[in-house]
């Protein structure tokens, strides 16, 4: 089989690169904490979903860390910013790396990228870290590039996992 | 012929006293070497759920204390529980988390065993004396029996039955399995997660309605007013029950006991719309047991030393080190039951359990505060008197307390300490 890299065929669909700047932004958010601006980012039937066995495809009907439509995630917004879950107050800090990025689906408005994410945190004299597989859909609603469904698929995702104060 | 492999014995018992225990229960190593033998090794010790190994031939692997071992279901159906290490130079046999095994073969020199932990075959044999016996060395098996689907296995052949050793927590399962909504109740995959803290620490937690409103404020903050007010059960009618054994349990929502009882009561409205999609399918009487049984039972039972059958899931806790303890939280739903109420109690788990719970993140950071602070002022015990000179009496004729007594703790530290004197 051969690989190819795939074009966008009109001159109207949705370019790797305008990809690329959107998963950045989302990433520099969540490291920035400015969750009022990530909830933004997204459509309004969008999906955030953290599956807890990496190969699971149903996600809907599977177990995962988190399977958020829009309500679930302004409700995890309100708890990270809040105040009062001793897990996040303070949260950790921290920094991500987003790259290897590749178009695996594209239509006249919506584009799907898989790419690779690194999470370092740190909190209390602790670092830790994280490694991801993430699968993206955007689409474009009124002419702007929205987030319509994230899967983070941590490459640790069946290990047990210690408490994150934080987005992936 | 067992080799000597413990300290000598030390009065660990004087460590617990009715309604305090010392520091060093949570970070003496001897005692928990102490611990993994007088305890886990001469106890019933939850290992697995009958639905997590439905198929002849499935296994999972799981723990004893410290010890791995193999749940291994055969082809004719019975279950075995077989210490996961070979008999020739004690490499795991099983690394899987769960699968289906026909044999297992050890990687290092090819020991093969049966999966009823027979020694079925050993490369270039003839390097043996011709007495060399197969069947002595088969993987060692624990004794196993089950209640109601819930896997016990001990390696003490003389301790009385299991049947015996739930005693009074026998009609709690019982209700607790009611969940099921009509259907046999079955895991739905889990949440698992470590915290540096000793074992009983979390013992101790899942009969602990105190801390709620404090550590979980966060979680009752994302519910609707109804669900709130369920929630907010402090100064309610509930109670904290010694059932004997080191087992109790605690009613937090006494309305949630019996998930059969009051099936005509007006469903939440966080269930409506569930509600709504079962009508399409299903009479309204099953839509009403469905939906009562989708959010779980209102109470916590806490089983001596390592499981509890907490509200909805199980939570299962494994002693790593005297400071580290491994905890899974197992999701449960209705085995052959609707999609949509299935999917529900995922989404009811994932709310609160796991790295990104809106519950358990909380638990294991106060958890781990405990174990830090237990390092300061060590001569200071441990207080678990919640309770005490306010307790009425069961017809068990044990101890009860109200929801926020510290009962259950004392329920299990009474029987941590017969066992740690024996």
């Amino acid at each position: 089989m051969t690989t190819t890299l795939e074009k966008p065929t009109a001159a109207s669909a949705i370019s790797l690169a305008d990809a690329c700047e959107l998963i950045w932004l989302e990433a520099d958010l969540l490291d920035g904490r400015d969750y009022p601006a990530w909830l933004a980012l997204w459509t309004e039937g969008g999906i955030y979903a953290i599956p807890t066995e990496p190969g699971a495809t149903d996600l809907a009907a599977s177990l995962n860390y988190a399977y958020d439509d829009a309500a679930m995630r302004a409700m995890r917004v309100e708890r990270l910013t809040a105040g009062h879950a001793i897990s996040s107050t303070p949260a950790a800090a921290t920094v991500r790396t987003v790259s290897r990025f590749r178009v695996t689906a594209r239509e006249a408005d919506a584009i799907e990228v898989r790419c690779a994410e690194h999470v370092s945190e740190y909190k209390f004299e602790r670092a830790r870290f994280w490694a991801a597989d993430v699968e993206y859909r955007l689409v474009r609603v009124d002419g702007v590039l929205k987030l319509d469904r994230k899967v983070v698929r941590l490459i640790n995702a069946g290990d047990a996992l210690a408490g994150l104060s934080y987005l992936l | 012929m067992t080799l000597p492999n413990t300290p000598p014995a030390q009065d660990w018992a004087a460590l617990a006293e009715d309604d305090r225990v010392a520091s060093s229960m949570y970070t003496d190593p001897a005692l928990f070497e102490a611990e993994m033998d007088t305890i886990f090794n001469h106890t019933w010790v939850w290992v697995a759920h009958a639905s997590e190994l439905p198929q002849p031939g499935d296994y999972v692997t799981s723990w004893v204390g410290r010890q791995p071992v193999i749940v291994q279901r055969d082809r004719k159906g019975e279950v075995h529980v077989l210490v996961n290490r070979c008999r020739h130079r004690a490499a795991t046999v099983c690394e899987g988390r769960k699968g289906k095994a026909a044999s297992h073969v050890c990687p290092y020199h090819g020991w093969a065993y049966a999966q009823d932990g027979s020694l079925r075959g050993v490369p270039y044999q003839n390097g043996y004396a011709p007495d060399f016996d197969k069947s002595k060395f088969g993987l060692k098996a624990l004794r196993t029996e089950d209640y109601r689907g819930l896997i016990f296995a001990t390696f003490d052949d003389t301790i009385e039955p299991l049947s015996d050793f739930l005693g009074n927590a026998k009609p709690w399962i019982d209700l607790f399995l009611k969940q099921g909504g009509g259907f046999p109740v079955k895991t739905m995959g889990e949440h698992r997660f470590r915290f540096p803290g000793n074992w009983k620490i979390q013992l101790e937690n899942t009969t602990d309605a105190y801390h709620f409103p404090i550590v979980h404020r966060s979680f009752i903050d994302s519910l609707d007013e109804q669900a709130e007010e369920t929630f907010t059960f402090l100064g309610g009618t509930g109670k904290v029950e010694d059932l004997g054994n080191g087992h109790s349990v605690m009613v937090m929502i006494p309305e949630l006991v019996d998930l059969e009882e009051n099936l005509d009561a007006p469903i939440p409205d966080r269930f409506k719309a569930l509600a709504e999609e079962l009508a399409k399918t299903h009479s309204p009487e099953e839509v009403a047991r469905i939906v009562r049984a989708v959010g779980g039972t209102g109470f916590n039972i806490n089983l001596f030393p390592n499981v509890a059958c907490s509200m909805a899931f199980f939570r299962v806790l494994r002693p790593v080190s005297v400071e580290e303890t491994e905890i899974r939280h197992i999701c449960l739903g209705m085995d052959g039951g609707p999609e949509a109420a299935n999917r529900m109690r995922m989404r009811l788990h994932e709310h609160f359990q796991g790295p990104m719970g809106f519950g358990s993140p909380d638990d294991a950071e106060a958890w781990t505060r405990v174990q830090r602070g237990v390092h300061g002022a060590p001569d200071v015990p441990i207080m678990v008197n919640r309770g005490v000179g306010l307790e009425t009496t069961s017809e068990n004729g044990l101890p009860v307390g109200d929801v926020s007594a510290e009962t259950g703790m004392r329920a299990a530290y009474r029987q941590w300490k017969r066992m740690m004197q024996a």
